[in-house]
């Protein structure tokens, strides 16, 4: 006879199974790392495991920069016409705002950041690859003549693929216009910061994007004239390993620092608070 | 010396035609013949047909013909419009870019600075001078002639023809973005006028860098555009055949440039197109400048950086629901 009788009563859970919703986790899209989805926005959808910096909304980018409550957005009304007739765009345009939410490819505003009244645009990739046409501009440029009018520095926030092709000319024409204000807002003295995320091509790359007084990127983010498809074509090999990444840029001095998204809110308004004189701030308060 | 004859496709009555002509011509000289009765109606005929098929060109052909290779380049220009053209070459940092030339010149004895894209006649020169396709020094080396010309109160006259801006590694190792994005900046507020013919082809962002100007001619069979309709139909349609297409609607030509209101003025083309009399071109684009040029050069400065900056401002079209 045994001392000992394994009990053989059948056994229950101690505590209920945890279920876990299957979109509470999040993998990256760079190095597979898997993690609850929290753990990704926590770090601003940074990947804990490797850095990557994923595409967040133009919505975000505000919530990131500016103090809360005060943005305004500004320009809303305006809508991208098709002007040129060409097939399809109008179509295009309906299925892009549905699907980003957003009515083009920028949201232009203004608000606070620390307590600095900035004019700030944020490209949203989304809205048909944050392609330029008349409205991104038009909006570029208001904000522009905002910050000449108000002396109040200038952010913009780009992703784009560069001018959006169903507007022709005009696009290209908004490279023109925004430059041509952008001249005279660097010699009014105001300044601009341009932040460049992922990614930053084309005519925006070719325009206000690097006119900034200060430029900055998003580590990783692929920033260049032509996109690396068309340059890997032209050439008819493969490109050098992190050839037009921020980090490339920033070794070969056309951008000033690379931030990571984290720093970024930090970054620009130490980097304002220097560039804006004090008498411009004692008339803001 | 032997001339390469080249032909487009819708060109081939008109090269016919010619070998008609000429092969009429030897036989007369050689039997000593006089075919002048003969001849006459037949080169009426011809200079009919041009202007035919000319005028009525499809916005693709009109590509064909802003590419010909044997249209005039912005040097045959220098040597046809202008006079004491002194090239000037380097941008002072890297390296000098062939893809672009400029330099002094004279516009009916005005000193002018003068600034174009140059494209290549045969592979050789092409080569060298990368199709017209500039890297970011040659732009470099524009902005360094323009600010020459604003110190020294001339008048900017810039000739465009380029595919685009060249997409290669260098060039992006070397700011090509950063180097158009300041010749913009830097154009829009230049004091001293700036005068921007398409020439040829006017492929975007490599073309605007020399293109922000108080006025814009363009030559009748130029096209100027955001995107070569090749590059637009393979990343819409996924198939770049369908070039004609998307060259119908990019609205690309002269015309329809003009319509926009991007485009001050049309410079008409002989009979036949710029390659077909290089002399008529020069003679219509010269005639134009030499309008054109004192209208902006007695301007203020000032004055005239408001109107520049204002004429682009206006430009765009959207809705304000």
């Amino acid at each position: 006879m045994a001392w000992f009788r394994k009990d053989k009563r059948k056994r229950t859970a101690q505590r209920e199974k945890l279920e876990i919703p299957p979109d509470a986790w999040g993998k990256c899209e760079q190095c597979g790392h898997v993690d609850i989805n929290e753990k990704f926005e926590r770090a601003l959808q940074v990947c804990p495991s490797c850095g990557h910096h994923r595409r967040i909304s133009a919505q975000r980018y505000i919530e990131i920069l500016i103090d809360d409550g005060s943005f305004t957005e500004l320009y809303r009304e305006l809508r991208s016409k098709d002007a040129l007739g060409f097939e399809g765009y109008e179509h295009r345009l309906a299925s892009a705002s549905r699907k980003a939410g957003t009515h083009d490819g920028i949201i232009a505003g203004h608000g606070t950041l620390t307590g600095l009244a900035v004019n700030l645009g944020v490209m949203d990739f989304k809205f048909m690859g944050g392609s330029m046409g008349s409205v991104v501009g038009e909006k570029v440029a208001r904000l522009i003549e905002r910050s000449l009018e108000h002396r109040a520095p200038l952010i913009l926030v780009s992703a784009s693929g560069g001018a959006r092709m169903q507007e022709g000319v005009l696009s290209l024409m908004q490279m023109a216009k925004t430059s041509a204000l952008m001249a005279r807002l660097r010699e009014s003295g105001t300044p601009y910061i341009s932040i460049m995320t992922n990614p930053t091509t084309g005519g925006v790359s070719a325009s206000y994007a690097m006119q900034g007084d200060v430029n900055l990127a998003e580590p990783g983010a692929v920033i260049g004239f032509a996109g690396p498809r068309v340059i890997k074509q032209t050439i008819g090999q493969d490109l050098p390993d992190g050839f037009q990444t921020a980090e490339f840029l920033e070794a070969h001095g056309m951008v000033d620092a690379v931030v990571p998204r984290s720093e970024l809110r930090a970054t620009v308004a130490s980097v304002l608070r220097m560039m804006v004189s004090a008498p411009a701030l004692e008339a803001q308060d | 010396m032997a001339r390469t004859e080249f032909h487009l496709d819708f060109e081939k009555p008109i090269a016919e035609l010619e070998q008609q002509i000429a092969g009429l011509q030897q036989m007369a000289n050689d039997r000593r013949l006089d075919v002048r009765g003969e001849i006459a109606p037949l080169e009426a005929k011809l200079a009919d047909l041009r202007r035919e098929i000319y005028r009525t060109l499809t916005p693709m052909q009109r590509v064909q013909v802003a590419r010909h290779p044997r249209r005039p380049f912005t040097l045959d220009y220098l040597a046809r419009v202008f006079t004491d053209f002194v090239e000037l070459k380097g941008d002072r940092l890297f390296r000098d870019d062939p893809a672009i030339v400029g330099g002094w010149a004279r516009l009916r004895e005005r000193p002018v600075m003068v600034i174009g894209h140059q494209k290549g006649r045969d592979t050789k020169e092409n080569l060298r001078r990368n199709f017209g396709m500039p890297h970011p020094e040659g732009y470099r080396k524009a902005l360094r002639l323009m600010h020459m010309a604003e110190r020294f109160h001339a008048p900017v006259i810039t000739l465009i023809d380029t595919p685009g801006a060249y997409p290669g590694l260098g060039a992006e190792e070397r700011g090509q973005a950063e180097a158009i994005a300041r010749n913009l900046e830097e154009m829009g507020g230049l004091k001293t006028p700036i005068i921007a013919v398409v020439i040829g082809e006017g492929g975007s962002g490599g073309a605007l860098a020399l293109g922000l100007a108080d006025r814009l001619l363009m030559l009748e069979n130029a096209i100027y555009s955001v995107i070569s309709p090749e590059g637009c139909a393979a990343i819409l349609w996924n198939d770049a055949t369908q070039k004609e297409r998307a060259a119908d609607a990019l609205k690309l030509t002269a015309t329809d440039l003009e319509t926009l209101g991007i485009v001050d003025e049309i410079v008409p083309e002989p009979a036949g197109g710029a390659h077909a009399d290089p002399d008529g071109a020069a003679e219509a684009l010269d005639e134009a400048l030499a309008r054109h040029v004192p209208e902006v050069a007695g301007l203020d400065p000032t004055e005239l950086r408001t109107r520049r900056t204002d004429k682009y401002r206006r430009m765009g079209q959207y809705v304000e629901a």
